[in-house]
């Protein structure tokens, strides 16, 4: 199910603003991949180009190629609807729909998409919440509204939501900075298991996090103030976190900045 | 108050003289004041009610008609008159309501910042601020002098729109801007439409401050008067057609009353319609402003 | 809505699973660091059959993805429609101001007075001799004293509710203000009639034995029905609109404007005047116009209050005498709309309310705006 991502030559634009500057990466499958980086360096926003989310804000568009397993994700006919289809997103603070409960919240993607049925809809609840290690947290109280989960539970709500539909890709941005340790813990683990079905892409301004959870990583910086955010570097998460090729990258990790 | 001789030592002493007088003075005047300001209601609804209540008791009040019932005769009801004013005030409401929530949706959700916004704003303000009178005037130009329809109370229901609206896009603006943008966000991630976005996701979100608008704008043109002098008869029988050139409805039902002499029946039925129609308008407000709070509290 | 590979079965080489394979160290688990062990470099996979630069329908490469057709319509309907009410609302108000002007002028042409200046109304048969002098001293005469009563009152009780009263105390307050604003006209103008006048007629009797030589105060009509009632009136039905503006902006006076007047140790009506009042006054006079807007509109009331001075009656400058207003003149005569050109000599006067209305409103806006307190 999970597919690999080809970025090729990616320039992000917000209107006139050059925001990011040529990136070039490949996602493997069933991995994950950290973006790290200093605030403003442009990670998130290479993040919502892998589901054309920065499409929301007007004037913003791209140059380059992104494909999911060889199909081009900003091809001429393609729908960014289509494409968050397949794509799926958890944001940084927990974003339940508050006039819906847990169940509804879950089943809300399949549900704004056309499946009625409800035993198909059941199913897909239980699955998703399981795989978001909730289930056993909510399986008693699944009408209750899902705003009066606790932080750590919220998120993980999300999470379910945005697998229910059964993405190829998830993409996570800064899913633990609102949390508490002991959620974000939970929440860690849960990506180790996620990892197994989906390709997974998070961002993350917490590098230790970062070299838990990921396979490979990507530093992200900018040249100047002003200029473009840029890929400083990218490889196994190993690696670029004891012997990086960059200067740069190894000032980072080692706090020199940001 | 301590007095004190030593210089030596701190004087803890409320500032003297003339400032001690102009605070007390401030504060007597902004008691007095809101004092003065509580009165009016108190007193208004004490009036009414002291001087209607008696009718209002009785069944027959709610379910007959005027028809046959002369100043100097008792009996009848209202009958006719709350259904002719929650008729009207139902018509508009199905116009405005929908008028004003996509008007809303085109402020907020389609066209944020732009110039179109603006000027649509603009234009909402102004109709925000044109009295009940001069919307009649337009209404009783727009389809009797030019198109020659006659008097009748859908030109009213048209009249009462000009009237609502302002006041349901602008709570629903309001409630719409209050909804995170993450939650729409969220939706967008799912690869659900814009569309379906606002209409699944936006608006349930926003109900409840949407229905309180609703409401309060209902209230607030079931007690106008201007419209129902200018664009229908008043009638004291029942009649539900909308299309007819007559129809009763409490504010005009006060209305016609008012010059009668206190000692006639006709005099007390015309507080006993004020006690009605304020009961109806008082209700409405009351039951807007729960909605409002329940929903605050759903969010804590 | 799962998408499905539909070339599952052609797969070249299994995905790795870096887990199990033995060439890779295992995952650590918990207690220590979670470290992954990381997937080999990836070198370009050799498609098979590079998919073609551009595909218009169903996109998908050799092992791709399916991405859905999305259906536009809902999308355009939905936008259409917003924007075919915003369109509606524009309209809407263009044409009140058109037609009112349309069908006012004719009239205005055939007016044999002038209309400005003229206290005259005559509007039937042939004969048009209309003006609104007599309309626009009545009007703005009630509007100014309501404005002269309500705003100091609602400033007061702003100030009360947000500087003196408790938190839990000035809400049932402000409840019963704003509840002041849901009363309908109508209930306004019987009860001020019929209870409110002939309680102010021992006031309005003292006032003229006493002042009774200036003008403004002689006596005229039955107090019952003069402007003097209709503005404490039209004052009551301000003050809920002009309390709850001013209550607005006096609760934003800047946390650290106050405490820096109370550290000079200024007692609370010193901090009121330095803190308070300076930092709402825009906000104050704003919402004083848009009052005064709602006065100056305020029809049923006033017609039910006013006593109709006969046709040809003298000018009184009294406050005690009787009179109509524009809103007033207009609803006055509502049942003889007969012919075109009588009509359209209300309308002129309706337009003309209109106009100082937008105006006070617009004024109202700019006074906000450039104050900077936000309401």
């Amino acid at each position: 199910m999970a597919k690999r991502i080809d970025v090729k030559s990616l320039d992000i634009y917000y209107g006139g603003f050059h925001a990011v500057e040529d990136v070039s990466m490949t996602v493997e499958p069933r991995t994950v991949t950290a973006f790290i980086g200093p605030s403003g360096c442009g990670k998130s926003t290479l993040l919502r180009t892998l589901n054309r989310m920065h499409e929301v804000i007007p004037g913003a568009h791209v140059k380059g190629s992104v494909q999911l397993d060889g199909t081009e994700l900003y091809g001429q006919s393609v729908d960014p609807v289509a494409v968050r289809r397949v794509v799926g997103m958890v944001f940084q603070r927990p974003n339940p729909f508050p006039s819906m409960s847990i169940f509804d919240n879950a089943a809300s993607g399949l549900r704004l998409n056309g499946v009625k049925n409800k035993g198909v809809l059941a199913d897909a609840v239980e699955r998703s919440l399981t795989a978001a290690n909730l289930w056993n947290e909510v399986k008693d109280r699944l009408g209750k509204a899902g705003m009066g989960l606790s932080g750590g539970q919220q998120q993980r709500l999300c999470i379910a939501r945005a697998i229910a539909v059964e993405p190829q890709v998830l993409l996570m941005d800064e899913p633990c900075s609102a949390l508490d340790p002991i959620s974000t813990l939970a929440i860690e683990d849960l990506i180790g298991e996620l990892k197994e079905k989906y390709t997974v892409v998070i961002v993350t301004h917490n590098m230790q996090q970062a070299a838990r959870v990921s396979d490979q990583t990507a530093f992200f910086n900018l040249a100047a103030q002003g200029k473009p955010g840029r890929l400083i570097e990218i490889g196994p998460t190993e690696k670029i976190f004891s012997n990086p090729d960059e200067k740069a990258t190894e000032d980072y990790i080692t706090g020199r900045f940001g | 108050m301590s007095a004190t001789t030593n210089d030596a030592q701190l004087t803890l002493r409320r500032p003297g003289g003339v400032r001690t007088v102009k605070n007390a003075l401030a504060t007597v005047y902004v008691t007095v004041v809101t004092v003065l300001a509580i009165v009016p209601l108190a007193w208004v609804l004490y009036t009414v009610i002291t001087k209607g209540i008696r009718l209002i008791l009785s069944s027959d009040w709610w379910l007959q008609s005027q028809r046959g019932i002369t100043p100097r005769r008792e009996g009848g009801g209202a009958y006719h008159a709350i259904v002719g004013t929650v008729e009207m005030a139902l018509i508009c409401a199905a116009i405005a309501v929908p008028l004003g929530i996509l008007g809303a949706i085109l402020l907020i959700e389609y066209a944020k910042g732009t110039k179109v916004a603006r000027g649509v704003s603009f234009m909402v303000d102004v109709l925000s601020g044109i009295p009940s009178i001069v919307a009649a005037l337009f209404i009783y130009a727009l389809f009797i002098t030019i198109f020659g329809f006659g008097r009748s109370a859908i030109a009213v229901s048209c009249a009462l729109v000009l009237l609502m609206l302002p006041v349901v896009l602008r709570s629903t603006e309001e409630m719409l801007k209050l909804v995170p943008q993450e939650l729409r966000e969220a939706s967008y991630a799912l690869g659900v439409p814009k569309w379906k976005t606002i209409v699944r996701v936006v608006i349930p979100t926003a109900f409840s401050g949407i229905t309180t608008g609703v409401m309060l704008g209902v209230a607030r043109v079931m007690g106008e008067t201007a419209p129902l002098l200018i664009l229908v008869s008043y009638a004291v029988g029942i009649n539900f057609s909308p299309t007819s050139d007559t129809m009763g409805a409490l504010p005009t039902m006060i209305n016609s009353g008012r010059d009668q002499a206190p000692q006639l029946p006709g005099y007390e039925r015309v507080w006993a319609a004020a006690l009605t129609l304020i009961i109806i308008v008082m209700l409405l407000n009351l039951l807007a402003r729960l909605i409002a709070r329940a929903s605050k509290l759903k969010e804590k | 809505m799962a998408v499905t590979d539909t070339d599952a079965t052609e797969r070249v080489e299994p995905e790795p699973v870096a887990t199990e394979d033995p060439t890779l160290s295992p995952v650590v688990d918990h207690g220590g660091m979670h470290m992954h062990t990381p997937v080999p470099e990836v070198m370009h996979h050799n498609h098979r059959a590079p998919a073609p630069a551009t595909i218009d329908h169903a996109e998908r490469g050799p092992r791709g993805v399916k991405l859905a057709k999305i259906s536009k319509t809902g999308d355009r309907v939905f936008r259409t429609m917003a924007i075919t009410s915003g369109l509606v609302i524009v309209l809407l108000v263009l044409f009140v101001g058109i037609f009112l002007l349309a069908l006012a002028l004719p009239s205005l042409q055939a007016d044999q007075d002038n209309f400005l200046t003229s206290r005259n109304w005559t509007v039937v048969g042939n004969e048009l001799r209309f003006g609104i002098v007599g309309l626009l001293w009545t009007t703005v005469l009630t509007s100014l004293l309501a404005m002269a009563i309500a705003v100091p009152v609602s400033v007061g009780v702003a100030l009360c509710l947000t500087q003196y009263l408790h938190k839990r105390a000035s809400g049932p307050v402000s409840f019963v203000v704003d509840l002041l604003a849901a009363v309908p006209s109508i209930i306004f103008g019987l009860w001020g009639l019929i209870v409110l006048g002939p309680f102010l007629a021992p006031a309005a009797e003292w006032l003229i034995s006493k002042l009774g030589w200036i003008p403004l105060f002689s006596r005229n009509v039955d107090p019952k029905g003069s402007v003097f009632v209709a503005s404490v009136v039209l004052a009551i039905m301000m003050l809920p609109i002009v309390t709850a503006i001013s209550r607005d902006v006096f609760a934003q006076t800047p946390r650290d404007q106050i405490e820096a007047a109370l550290a000079l140790g200024a007692t609370r009506w010193e901090v009121i005047r330095t803190a308070v009042l300076p930092y709402g006054r825009s906000g104050v006079i704003s919402a004083s116009m848009l009052g005064l807007g709602r006065a100056l509109g305020e029809t049923i009331a006033v017609m039910i209050i006013l006593t109709t001075p006969p046709a040809g009656s003298p000018f009184t400058p009294s406050i005690f005498a009787g009179g109509e207003t524009f809103a007033s003149k207009i609803a006055n005569n509502a049942s003889e709309f007969d012919s075109p050109s009588k009509t359209g000599a209300f309308i002129a006067a309706g337009l003309v309310l209109f106009l100082v209305t937008f105006a006070v409103n617009a004024m109202a806006r700019v006074i906000a705006d450039r104050g900077g307190a936000k309401s």
